[in-house]
């Protein structure tokens, strides 16, 4: 069979390491899943001949063939709706929705069908599609090509929410997402999809076992930085410079939002004492409000400061000239840490001037 | 009855040869039958007239669906239904779309097409299941060949697309028969299938309900357009407007839909011109937009009538046979009545069970919790 062939042909070292970019990583982890499974499909716009706009499905339509991967009309809706029928006739669809803002159009039928069939059906129609979205800013994008969109489906019941911040990782969750019998919200954080890094490529034998996982990226004992997507790189950035001023900081990279790995974040805080959520999305109503929440409530008595998240700017994503400004930075990062009451001073800031209110009332 | 005014149509040209009219819908509703029963020869000169054992099948699937629906108007209002969308006056429409497809065909039906699915052989108490109270729609999709009821417009249609495009490239001749009104129309994901469909040449037909209102708002205030028919055409779709009050043109126009699909030459749009003779559902209340004249109007062509008229002159039912489907569909009313007069049995941390196929901690703790309360609850009776 000609998928074989191609496979064979783009596989010259199986289950060595390979130095690769994150677009190659889940380029190759699209392949492998292929070639391992006859009805993995991808589909979207432009994931066909020109192999996509960010090059991640480069290839792909050439080697497979057009049944295996092919182009669609221009309408996320269909795309994704045409993906329950794909996946209630025996198909494994991963389809691409070409940037964030605009898998918008498919909401309706990714809150109200993909992540409710299993339910409606009790079980009986489970649907194992994979929904990648490239996600998130730092690449100077105009407007609706940056957002940061994963709180609306993590909010979702029903919905995997899964978001790489390694070339490792990408290669790993991709899998693991494509043979998830659920359906997954694939995260791609944009601005890595030009980051090296090795991957080791699976075989038939490999488990994948990350889902509900966190990373523990650097160990630290003073404070733990939560962080996930492009937001980890961020995080360890500012776990080196806080170094410098004395502060050993641990960084958690959640790899799933959904499923959420209460275990390790909870495990890391109370050894830590202190926590900062990470997140270039809007920080209202945000994962990051989840986070500090769970956090409080499963390690009140470990804590020595409130849980403080660094977040995105409750503003539309901004223009390309200002969205450092917007974009979680090390600097930003590294003032939140020093707010953890570290001299075990209460922080006044939002006291307000108001005295009557301070003391608690008019009494 | 005058059959001397019949047009002999012929019965040997393959069941799915091209559309006589290519793409174009007939310029008036395909019709066979007059309100009276009458056989007439309106725009059906593409259409071999149905084979008389499926026109006596129609006519007591109609009897038994009609039963079936004013029953379930009546479960709504006694209170054993949280609501019930019911489709009398629409029971051409209903059978004669399943009675259609084959057995491996699917369906992907909308909430008003619970006689569709009774009429498919899905058992009335599972059909009913989600209103009585479950968490789900209540038969098993896979084993009835029957998506479940969709509630969200139009979205459903767009499955219908993917699910008969994945049959095909699996090499299976599988055709999907997808259920929408005129209201759903104006919908994006209306469109978007039907493109959708176009674009993969899906063995899918599109059957349009044209009931004339959704909830409360008349088809002039839904679309410019002067048949929803028209709207296969500019997405390359093989498109037909047919009487849907009579069951004999439904039939002869959904057979060749279904051959069209199956045979692999694409999708079929076909607006059903009806009626929806009660009110949206059991908590909708239709005086205040329409004039109860107008649905005098429609109950003077009554498709069960139009059908029974037909049959009885060939020579094809009865009286005794009458009676007999009459007994057949008054033993199944009962039958649902007992069947429904139970309070249904829910598990409240079942719930938790079918949001993923395995429970995250998250929902393994929630469901620990309801399950404390629920024992809580139980000890301080």
């Amino acid at each position: 069979m000609t998928l074989t062939t191609a496979a064979q042909t783009a596989a010259p070292a199986a289950a060595a390491a390979t130095q690769v970019t994150m677009s190659g990583a889940i380029n190759r982890a699209l392949r492998d899943a292929m070639t391992e499974n006859a009805d993995v499909v991808v589909f979207g716009e432009d994931v066909g001949t020109l192999g996509g706009v960010f090059r991640v499905t480069d290839g792909i339509a050439r080697d497979f063939g057009e049944d295996r991967c092919f182009d669609t009309p221009l309408a996320e809706s269909g795309i994704v709706g045409y993906a329950v029928g794909m996946a209630m006739a025996g198909f494994r669809p991963v389809i691409e929705m070409q940037f964030d803002a605009f898998a918008y159009p498919a909401f309706e039928q990714i809150a109200s069908h993909v992540a409710k069939m299993r339910n409606r059906t009790r079980g009986k129609v489970n649907l194992p599609i994979v929904i990648r979205i490239p996600y998130a800013g730092g690449i100077g994008g105009v407007e609706h090509h940056c957002d940061s969109s994963e709180a609306y489906y993590a909010h979702t019941p029903g919905l995997k929410v899964v978001t790489p911040a390694t070339v490792e990782d990408a290669y790993t969750l991709l899998r693991e997402a494509i043979n998830d019998p659920d359906p997954v919200i694939f995260m791609e954080p944009k601005r890595l999809y030009w980051s090296r890094g090795s991957i080791e490529l699976a075989t038939a034998a490999t488990t994948f076992d990350s889902f509900g996982h966190a990373a523990v990226r650097r160990e630290g004992t003073d404070v733990t930085l939560v962080a996930y997507g492009p937001s980890v790189d961020v995080a360890l950035e500012a776990a080196s410079a806080a170094a410098d001023s004395g502060w050993s900081v641990e960084v958690v990279d959640l790899r799933t939002i959904v499923p959420f790995d209460d275990e390790t974040v909870v495990a890391s805080v109370r050894k830590t004492g202190r926590c900062v959520v990470i997140h270039e999305a809007q920080g209202f109503a945000g994962v990051g409000a989840e986070i500090a929440a769970r956090v409080q409530e499963r390690a009140f008595h470990s804590l020595h400061a409130p849980v403080l998240r660094v977040a995105g700017l409750d503003i539309p994503y901004p223009p390309p000239k200002l969205e450092h400004l917007h974009v979680p930075g090390v600097e930003r990062v590294l003032d939140t840490i020093a707010r953890l009451q570290w001299d075990d001073e209460a922080d006044t800031r939002f006291l307000g001037s108001d005295e009557a209110i301070v003391g608690g009332g008019a009494q | 009855m005058t059959t001397e005014t019949r047009i002999p149509v012929p019965q040997t040209l393959p069941a799915d040869r091209p559309f006589a009219r290519g793409l174009m819908p007939a310029p008036m509703p395909v019709r066979f039958l007059d309100d009276l029963g009458h056989r007439v020869q309106v725009f059906n000169d593409d259409y071999p007239e149905p084979p008389a054992e499926q026109l006596v099948a129609a006519y007591r699937a109609m009897v038994i669906g009609r039963r079936f629906d004013v029953q379930a108007t009546a479960l709504a209002k006694q209170g054993r239904l949280a609501v019930y969308p019911p489709s009398r006056g629409q029971e051409a429409c209903q059978i004669s779309s399943m009675l259609a497809l084959a057995h491996d065909d699917w369906a992907f039906p909308t909430y008003r097409d619970s006689m569709a699915l009774v009429t498919r052989g899905l058992d009335p108490v599972e059909v009913l299941t989600s209103p009585h109270g479950a968490a789900h729609c209540g038969y098993d999709p896979r084993a009835s060949r029957t998506a479940p009821q969709a509630t969200p417009l139009a979205t459903q249609l767009i499955h219908a697309v993917g699910f008969a495009s994945g049959e095909k490239r699996k090499g299976r001749q599988t055709v999907a028969m997808a259920f929408v009104g005129d209201g759903a129309t104006s919908e994006g994901d209306f469109h978007e299938a039907l493109n959708f469909a176009g674009v993969f040449k899906a063995p899918v037909v599109f059957l349009v309900q044209n009931n004339k209102y959704a909830i409360s708002v008349p088809l002039s205030k839904q679309t410019a357009a002067p048949s929803l028919g028209y709207k296969g055409i500019g997405y390359g779709i093989a498109s037909e407007q047919v009487d849907g009050n009579d069951a004999m043109a439904l039939l002869a126009v959904l057979n060749k839909a279904v051959a069209h699909a199956r045979s692999g030459q694409g999708p079929v749009l076909v607006e059903a011109h009806t009626y929806r003779l009660d009110a949206h559902t059991n908590a909708d209340d239709a005086t205040r937009y329409r004039d109860p004249a107008e649905v005098e109007g429609w109950l003077q062509r009554d498709p069960i009538a139009r059908l029974e008229g037909w049959l009885r002159h060939e020579g094809l039912i009865d009286d005794a046979f009458v009676a007999t489907v009459a007994e057949q569909a008054e033993a199944f009313a009962a039958d649902l009545r007992t069947r429904m007069s139970v309070d249904l049995a829910v598990d409240p941390t079942s719930l938790f069970d079918n949001v993923f196929a395995t429970p995250t901690p998250q929902l393994l703790e929630q469901r620990a919790m309801v399950q404390a309360e629920l024992e809580a609850e139980e000890a301080s009776r």
